[in-house]
């Protein structure tokens, strides 16, 4: 009976639906991983009222935005401003398409799978633009500008570190570079593209405007930015869409530095169960992100300009020089 | 036994199921959004109501009108730069495969883009003002 559930329509009905239960659930975990994270790190204890250990928290918020009034606004465009939370949750949710959980466990192993990450990511910035201008308001408007600003500016040697993954696969889909990197972890890209991985992890906070790159939002100067005139669950698309990217940016470094799927150590393969150790891989460098959240102060917006066109390209493009030369060599 | 793995397919399907779920993904946001609609009260809206955000003072000024975009050479950059990694990318996939050939024309490629950086950052293009 389920044998059917494995052919063409009906697997990607369920893998896709299954990837919208994975991303909403994601944002919701994440809203709370995010407070109870930055609870412990200020030594308090953070949400615990609702649910064992505030492990309901999540679920209660979604009830109340559910239930808040989405406010009208006069002078706002109003379906650039309706349809801006589209366009920033459909590259979170988009991107998971093409990375493998497991083996042949991806709902669409494009060939150019890499591509696909970089032009849909791009998406994002689409919808901070739409959000910031539809809701005709001044400070909408800087935070939009200073986001398209920051979020092209980090896009270059975003894509730029991907190049030598790319190099060293010899193709742009993400099983291969999955596969290219078994039987241990001594074979992960991350060694021998080390500055990349570096460069592609902080250029990734940029493109999701974490802190230290959260500019575009700013609370204490821009009072949120392109985001400020959303309430409900308008407000709330916006803010799982922007969790939900915080994961497809630590999935995607995982599966292209650290080995994806692949146990670190040969004899402890899973078989069918090996998106355990993507799970934890992920989950790993999500902690990385809230850790930086709550040890580093925001940049400056030349500093942060200076530091994509100045620091992280040349670099860039010294390691692709780098990783040529040694290719050429060995 | 539920095993849910993609087997070999045409790259048509493939895109078609990547257009499909981006319809989908799209058409969930607008459920949502209306299914908010039908929960959430809407009262009346008033002048008041309806306002823009201008820390709590009526907003004097309408940011729909000209105003100085100061990265324009950010933009043109990175189109350039956008441009130079759509070339690269097909040349990083068949690298391994062309030798000293192609590492040459990389370097006299990058070379260039390179020289180009350099001299908007000698120029001052690079200077947020």
């Amino acid at each position: 009976m389920l044998e059917v559930l494995n052919q063409e329509p009906f697997r990607f009905l369920l893998t896709f639906g299954a990837l919208i239960f994975l991303v909403l659930n994601l944002a919701a975990v994440l809203t709370l991983a995010e407070r109870k994270v930055s609870a412990y790190i200020q030594l308090r204890y953070g949400p615990n009222r609702v649910g064992p250990r505030g492990l309901l928290q999540p679920a209660a918020d979604v009830i109340k935005l559910f239930t808040k009034e989405n406010i009208p606004l006069n002078r706002a465009d109003r379906w650039v401003f309706l349809l801006a939370p589209a366009f920033m949750f459909l590259p979170a949710v988009a991107v998971w398409l093409v990375i493998p959980f497991s083996q042949n466990a991806v709902v669409a192993d494009l060939n150019i799978g890499v591509l696909f990450f970089v032009a849909i990511t791009s998406i994002g910035a689409l919808g901070v633009i739409m959000a910031g201008y539809g809701s005709r308001s001044s400070y909408s408007l800087l935070g939009a500008l200073r986001g398209a600003a920051q979020m092209i500016s980090y896009e270059v040697p975003l894509i730029l570190s991907l190049l030598g993954v790319v190099m060293l696969t010899g193709s742009l889909a993400l099983s291969d570079v999955v596969n290219a990197q078994g039987g241990g972890f001594w074979n992960w890209y991350i060694w021998p593209q080390l500055p990349m991985f570096l460069i592609f992890f902080i250029s990734g906070i940029a493109e999701v405007k974490r802190i230290p790159f959260d500019l575009p939002e700013g609370e204490s100067e821009i009072v949120g930015g392109f985001m400020i005139e959303y309430s409900g669950m308008t407000w709330a698309l916006i803010q799982a869409s922007e969790f939900a990217m915080m994961a497809v940016v630590s999935a995607v470094t995982a599966t292209l530095f650290l080995g994806g799927w692949q146990p670190p150590l040969p004899f402890l393969d899973l078989g069918a169960f090996n998106w355990l150790w993507f799970a934890i891989k992920t989950t790993l460098l999500l902690f990385v992100f809230q850790w930086i959240r709550w040890s580093i102060p925001r940049f400056r917006m030349d500093q942060l300009m200076d530091l994509g066109w100045k620091v992280l390209i040349p670099l860039t493009l010294i390691w692709i020089f780098v990783t040529a030369l040694w290719m050429l060599i060995f | 036994m539920l095993a849910l793995l993609q087997t070999e397919m045409p790259y048509t399907a493939l895109y078609a199921y990547v257009g499909l779920s981006m319809v989908f993904i799209v058409g969930f946001v607008l459920v949502v959004l209306m299914v908010a609609r039908l929960i959430a009260p809407s009262r009346k809206s008033s002048t008041q109501k309806g306002q823009s955000y201008e820390t709590a003072e009526a907003p004097v000024s309408d940011p729909w009108r000209p105003f100085p975009v100061r990265y324009y050479i950010f933009a043109l950059m990175f189109l350039i730069f956008d441009v130079e990694t759509a070339f690269l990318l097909p040349w990083a996939v068949v690298y391994g495969q062309l030798g000293l050939y192609g590492f040459v024309q990389m370097v006299i490629f990058i070379g260039i883009i390179t020289l180009g950086l350099i001299y908007e950052w000698k120029k001052g293009a690079l200077r947020w003002v």
